[in-house]
């Protein structure tokens, strides 16, 4: 089992040091001057050669790299250019009201979409398995952005039932900072339904048609008895996965619901950076979003035997 | 009670059917010019002569979705198409060839992976520009890599089989063993592949668009349509219900189309008959 959560560690370790080298390498790539895209056309030459100086762009591309890295590991992304903040304490603010919304999300999706999903290949081909999956297509095939749009116009508009612009953190005032996060983490939920139903459903009849089920059948046990201690363990591990890879995929993409709804998180933070060509901070958010997409599949990883310790043997 | 599986490619060639009759119309012939602003017809509701109504600038709705799809679907089969070139040939390489150039590709291809897919077009978005061609490049590349992860899983069997080294014998070319006996091997799983990675690239391109970062206006897309009918929600709603629908429709049919691909391939999902 040690031996398992260290050898995962260690295979992180790689990954995320070319993480750091696309991230740098990433911005490197932009044809021509970065100081000349960062100022204009129209910035005199001295102010050019003095941005230059001040990223270090007038060193060798080693030098700039080992400087760059050195400052990563201090937790020193940075300063912005455009408003000169540093840059980490931004994207941690940022990150601090993208993760709950994700994370409600996916997390009230999987306590949906598992059982759901379980049921349906219990029950394939009949009209309940057709109805279920049906409606996890449907749901996957739905954008958040326009689902997003949706609400706003028939809860937000319509009924008038909730907040259609603007954000409060619920931090400062928790009933109604709540009121603006229930149609973000709505819209994300379900969507996300769609997806991990149709892994739940998949993993759950591969499993089903293997000979201890049929075994256990043949014992006599309750169907209860048969989905619950003999599948679902079973059948969890690659949905488990999956539901790691969707966490991380949605702080790349919450960029889209945070700009239905006006929130102020992460992703828009890096799109508002990508209009502004602020790269320090556009460095900055990918680098901390590949960071932690790296570090949740690395727990979800580590969390694997406990549903399948075949894993941690082999 | 029993369903036949085929409805799903029923269901599904005939949404997808629709979208790419209408992209190929639009390409050559909309009802009304998609981008000259007519100030007479301002946000219009739906009627006879507007079936969709008009937007802001007095262009019909209708038109515009139809132009839209011409460069929705455009930008993702290109985008798919580059996508699927470049990591076939980089998986047969691989795959193929095994040893040092091997490990380099996947070392490569698992740092690629590392990003999410959106956060690496955004990524090189911000590097490429935010136009028709950094969209096709940044989502080839950001989707590439798991081609060539799954021509690279095929092939790794396949190069010991027997008939791989019959044709060898035979003293065929490497080449040609590639292409003749490895390649068309590989075509079934690449197809499903493909069919939902051109699903996944519209919702990507739709989404960039609506952040505003895709095709830039006034060439219509769905995305940058639903983005543009955000301020005018109140007085115009219908301009943000259809340009979603047309995109629901398009992921719905294209998923329901992989699904029959995928229960062809591996009839064991249909479960008995």
């Amino acid at each position: 089992m040690l031996r398992f959560i260290c050898a995962r560690m260690a295979m992180a370790i790689p990954t995320l040091l070319i993480v750091g080298i696309t991230v740098f390498m990433l911005i490197r790539l932009i044809p021509g001057d970065p100081a000349a895209l960062m100022l204009g056309d129209m910035a005199d030459p001295a102010s050019l050669e003095e941005l230059r100086r001040h990223l270090g762009l007038d060193r060798g591309l080693f030098e700039q790299m080992a400087i760059w890295f050195g400052n990563v590991f201090k937790g020193d992304l940075g300063v912005s250019i455009s408003t000169g903040q540093p840059v980490t304490p931004l994207v941690l603010q940022r990150f601090a009201i993208s993760a709950p919304i994700v994370l409600c999300a996916v997390l009230f999706a999987s306590m949906v979409a598992v059982p759901s999903g379980m049921i349906a290949a219990w029950r394939q081909n009949t009209l309940s398995d057709t109805m279920l999956v049906g409606t996890a297509t449907l749901l996957l095939s739905i954008p958040t952005f326009w689902l997003g749009l949706l609400f706003l116009l028939f809860f937000g508009l319509h009924l008038g039932w909730l907040p259609v612009v603007g954000y409060v953190s619920p931090m400062d005032d928790w009933r109604g900072g709540l009121m603006y996060l229930i149609m973000p983490i709505t819209t994300l939920f379900l969507h996300e339904i769609g997806v991990i139903l149709r892994m739940a459903r998949a993993s759950t009849l591969d499993v089903l048609r293997l000979d201890y089920v049929t075994h256990a059948r043949a014992k006599g046990l309750s169907e209860a008895k048969v989905l619950w201690c003999h599948t679902f363990k079973n059948a969890f591990g690659p949905t488990w996965t999956l539901i790691g890879l969707v966490l991380g995929n949605l702080l790349g993409g919450v960029a889209v619901v945070e700009t239905v709804f006006t929130i102020p998180g992460l992703g828009r933070l890096l799109v508002d950076a990508i209009f502004a060509r602020d790269y320090p901070v556009i460095q900055g958010c990918l680098l901390f979003i590949a960071l932690i997409y790296v570090l949740v599949n690395l727990l979800v990883d580590l969390c694997y035997p406990i549903f399948d310790p075949r894993v941690a043997v082999s | 009670m029993k369903f036949k599986p085929n409805t799903n490619l029923l269901l599904g060639s005939v949404l997808c059917g629709i979208i790419l009759l209408a992209a190929l119309v639009g390409a050559f012939w909309t009802p009304f010019d998609p981008m000259k602003p007519d100030f007479a017809h301002r946000l219009l509701a739906p009627d006879a002569t507007y079936w969709l109504g008009t937007d802001e600038f007095g262009r019909d709705a209708l038109s515009r979705i139809m132009y839209g799809a011409t460069t929705s679907v455009g930008i993702s089969f290109m985008t798919v198409a580059m996508a699927m070139f470049a990591g076939t040939v980089l998986g047969l390489i691989a795959g193929y060839a095994r040893g040092w150039v091997d490990r380099i590709m996947m070392c490569f291809t698992d740092a690629l992976l590392a990003f999410p897919g959106m956060l690496l077009a955004l990524g090189l978005l911000a590097v490429l520009g935010a136009n028709k061609y950094g969209i096709v490049v940044a989502l080839g590349i950001a989707y590439m890599p798991s081609v060539l992860r799954l021509v690279r899983g095929t092939v790794l069997p396949l190069r010991e089989r027997e008939f791989v080294h019959a044709s060898r014998v035979m003293g065929n070319s490497e080449f040609f063993i590639v292409f003749r006996h490895i390649l068309p091997n590989c075509f079934g799983p690449m197809m499903v592949l493909a069919t939902s990675m051109f699903g996944w690239v519209l919702l990507a391109e739709s989404s960039l668009s609506f952040l505003g970062l895709g095709v830039p206006p006034p060439a219509p897309t769905w995305g940058n349509m639903l983005a543009g009918s955000r301020p005018f929600m109140t007085q115009a709603s219908w301009l943000g219900i259809f340009p979603g629908l047309c995109i629901s429709m398009t992921l719905l049919g294209i998923n329901l189309l992989g699904d029959a691909l995928q229960d062809k391939l591996d009839p064991y999902s249909r479960g008995k008959e």
